[in-house]
Formats: structure tokens, sequence, C-alpha cells
């Protein structure tokens, strides 16, 4: 289902081991630290590529979620927000990643995998909403 | 700047003063010509016009149901109230049930059109809302509580949690039924974490719903058959009549109604699910046994001059690699999900060591990236 770059850059993110949700509470704290590992070593890993493209941060918990993600087009780059709430039957179901700034703007917006999809989701669809006129660089905004 | 925070505050309760009054006004009262009507103490079995219930507890006279007022004991909560779920409200309302509790955290959209119950005047209302005005027009002597909120995240589900064990028709009571009419994964395993019994109604293939570019189809006959369905059922348990489905199927293209039992997964991943598995088979092994006598008519089709035969759904290729076994079903039925198998050819995975640092630690480092 996933092409081969998107499956070595999964290969190279730690396994998570505890199989546990925010309800599970000793063993979701673990979970969220192995979370956080898994994170930290995925980021160092874009850097390391190049490819830095997101920050997350969590609340004290670990069961709300936000940062930014960006693309870089034509020299200039475009950052949004984002963030998520942990199902409560989560690592069963996955999270939804909202973009409030996109909402709307495009043809096909709907909640998507973090490393999976919402790196190639911008690679696709932002030179197009940048192309339509549907989203401008903050700079031009304000001229 | 304080001033003016003030100010408003003082206008919200001003408002907020103004519309429960202007609320209570709007419960109708004898002679008032304004759409809804009074409110009955008690369900009558009499026959004239003007009487909500006469057909309902007609059903009394035909020998169907015993004691059809019974309906307005109970308490049923429907987490969804889209296309399937508000149709189900919409029912259950004009069956006189006792109280409904609505969940669901959307807004009528002029997309929700192409189905039954909300209408244009009500795009941006959130459903709950809407669905509560409407319905309270239509049976003033059903009680409402709705709430506005996404049961998957950790605040809202505890609430949720305490209103299935408390907001029965009696404060402190749990709720009878609970009707999953959700159109999401995520959704599904949230309400199957902490209400058995359960009534589900689902519509579409959820695969078709995540597929890229492609937003839910959906027909208001299918909806509409669906919650038939559903609130049938829900009505044969409630009201202890006729033979209720563990499982119905509906094949719209072929019109092809298949029934099975269900069974809990006994290697279910959910602890809790475990758990209430063994308390349930000590419940039953307590119950006096019971004969049922079923006589099975047989469809004998004498010619078949067409060659006609029903074909159960074609599942699709690329799933097949990723499936895991899928169980015996009876014919016309296919899973919607299986647990794919664990692939062992996989390349050797790194997997998360105990560094040692504390949650707090890890936080702050992530930070300073």
């Amino acid at each position: 289902m996933a092409d081969e770059a998107t499956r070595r850059v999964v290969s190279e993110i730690p396994v998570l081991k505890t199989n546990a949700g925010p309800r599970d509470r000793e063993l979701w704290v673990q979970r969220l630290k192995e979370e956080y590992q898994s994170l930290i070593r995925y980021v160092e890993n874009n850097k390391n590529a190049d490819n830095d493209w997101f920050r997350l941060e969590s609340n004290k918990e670990g069961t709300r979620w936000f940062g930014k993600c960006w693309y870089i087009h034509d020299l200039l780059k475009y950052e949004f927000d984002i963030e998520f709430d942990i199902p409560i039957t989560y690592p069963t179901t996955a999270p939804e990643i909202a973009v409030p700034e996109l909402d709307g703007k495009t043809a096909k917006m709907y909640r998507i995998f973090l490393v999976l999809q919402l790196g190639p989701w911008l690679a696709v669809e932002i030179p197009d909403l940048i192309q339509k006129g549907v989203i401008q660089h903050k700079e031009k905004c304000n001229q | 700047m304080a001033e003016s925070v003030e100010r408003l505050q003082q206008r919200v309760q001003e408002l907020e003063r103004e519309l429960a009054q202007e609320r209570s006004l709007q419960v109708p009262r004898s002679g008032d010509g304004g759409g809804g009507r009074v409110r009955i103490e008690k369900m009558s079995s009499e026959v004239v016009d003007s009487n909500p219930y006469s057909r309902l507890m007609a059903l009394k006279r035909m020998g169907i149901v015993s004691d059809y007022e019974k309906i307005r004991t109970f308490a049923v909560a429907i987490v969804g109230v889209g296309g399937v779920g508000s149709v189900t409200a919409e029912m259950l309302t004009r069956c006189g049930i006792g109280k409904l509790l609505l969940f669901d955290y959307d807004k009528v959209e002029l997309a929700n059109m192409n189905r039954l119950f909300f209408q244009p005047h009500q795009a941006g209302l959130s459903k709950v809302q809407a669905a509560e005005h409407t319905l309270r027009n239509i049976n003033p002597d059903v009680l409402f509580e709705v709430h506005n909120y996404n049961i998957t995240t950790v605040e809202n589900f505890q609430h949720f949690m305490d209103r299935i064990s408390n907001g029965g028709l009696e404060e402190g009571k749990p709720v009878d039924l609970v009707l999953s009419c959700v159109d999401n994964f995520e959704a599904r395993m949230t309400i199957n974490t902490c209400a058995p019994p359960l009534v589900v109604a689902a519509n579409i293939d959820e695969k078709t719903l995540k597929r890229e570019g492609v937003c839910a189809a959906s027909l208001p006959t299918t909806m509409g058959v669906v919650a038939g369905i559903l609130v049938q059922n829900v009505l044969k348990f409630l009201l202890n009549f006729g033979t209720v489905s563990f499982y119905l199927g509906y094949n719209a293209m072929q019109d092809f109604f298949p029934t099975m039992s269900m069974k809990p997964n006994p290697q279910c991943d959910d602890r809790n699910c475990r758990k209430q598995q063994e308390e349930y088979k000590k419940k039953v092994a307590a119950l006096p046994k019971q004969e049922v006598i079923q006589e099975e008519e047989e469809i004998i089709h004498e010619d078949n001059e067409w060659g006609i035969e029903l074909v159960s759904e074609v599942s699709e290729e690329e799933l097949k690699n990723f499936s895991g076994p899928v169980p015996d079903l009876p014919e016309g039925i296919t899973v919607a999900y299986t647990i794919p198998k664990k692939q062992e050819d996989s390349v050797t995975e790194l997997t998360v060591e105990d560094s040692g640092e504390s949650l707090e630690d890890l936080m702050a480092k992530m930070k300073n990236m």
C-alpha cells in the first residue's frame, strides 16, 4: 500500500512495545515515553535527510497534541498548525490529524496519518493550493 | 479592556435569561395552534383521530404486543444522528419512547439533504440541537437529552460513559439500550468498550469512506431501510414480541437479508471484553433451559428459467494479502475488517529501548529540537 520510499522511512522509526491507551494509567505513561522516543528519532532522521517538516508536542497527559508542519515551495516556507486528540481506543484506532487552516480548502480534505500521509499530502496539495490562489505566503498577505 | 469583558458577560447572562423564557413559552398549551401538541400523561388506546397513540396501542388488540405502553418506561441512547441515527430517533419518538439521549458532534450541512429528516433551514445548527427541536415538536411526551461532542476524546468519553450509566428514565439508572449509528471505525470501537447489550446500524462499507477522493455516498432509501430494520428490532427487543435478530444484513442490490448469530471474540485484544465474556457465560449458565420450537419454511423454486443465483460480495484483491483469517460465514455475509497476519518477512525492526529518561525529559528534548 505504501511506496518504497515511505516504507524505508517507516522502517527507520523504532517500533513501540507497550500496547496501552489513555485509560491504562501507568502503562500509558510508559507508552507515552516510547511515543516520544520514536518521534524524537523520526525528527532526527528527517533533519539528517534534509527533510525536516514537522514538530509536535503534547499536553502533560499526552492526550492532546499540537504542533506545526511546513512545506517549502519555490524557496518559500508555508507553515501550518496541526492538532489532534488521542481517542479513547488508541492505539487500536488512529487519531485524526487536523490542519485547521486548510479545512474546507481542498477537494479531498480528510484526517490522515502523520508519517504515511501528512508529509506526502502536503507535497501534493500545497503547490496546488498556491497555484489556485487559495493560500498565500504570510509575507505576501501582509503587504 | 476588563470593562468590556464584564459588559459582554452581563449581556450573555441577559440573553441566556431571555432564551430560557422564550423556550418555556414554547411548551404547548391546549388550544395552542403553534404546531406542537399537548403533553399526554397516560397512553390511551381510544380509537379517535385526536389520539396520537391510537394506531400504536392497536397493536395490543391485534395480539402483537401485550403491553405497548411499556415503551414509555425505556431510555435509548443514539450515538450518531446522521442519516441512520436521525431517522431512528424520529421513529422511536413517534412510537412514544420514554427518553432519547442523542450524541453527535457534527453540524447539519446542505450536503446532508440527500437523506431524510434534516431540513435546509437547519443548516449550520448542530445535528443534536436540530434533531431535538424537530422531535420535541412531533412528540412532546418524549424526554430528550442531547450532547454535541466527540465521544472518542478522553474527557468526553468519561462524560459519555457516565450518561450511559446514569441517564436512564430515572436519573441514576442506566439507559436500556445504546444504538450505534456512527460512520467511522473509531467511534464504533469507542462504543464497544462501554456498552453491552447494543445494537449497531451500518450502512456502507467503511473502506470506501477512506478511499482517495471519494466522499461517502448514500441514498435516502438505504438509510430508511436500515433505520427501519434497526428500530423494528429495537421494538421487538424492548416490548418482547417477535424474534430479535442477532445480526441482519441488507444487500440492496439483490434485496437479500442474511441473518446470523454474532459471537464475541474469545481472543479479543481488549482485556475488559474478555472479562465481560466470562461474566456473561456464567449468567447464561444460571438461566433455566428454554425449549424453542421453530417452524422452518423451505423455499422451493420449481424452475429457475433465468438461472438466477445469489452471489456474495466480491472482496478486493489487494486486501487479500493483508487479510487475516476470515471466519466461516453464511452466504451473502462478509467481514468488513480482518486482523492482518503478522508479517514475518519484514525487515528486522528497531524497537524502542528504555533510555532511562523520564517523560518530562523527553518532552523537553522534543521541544528543543
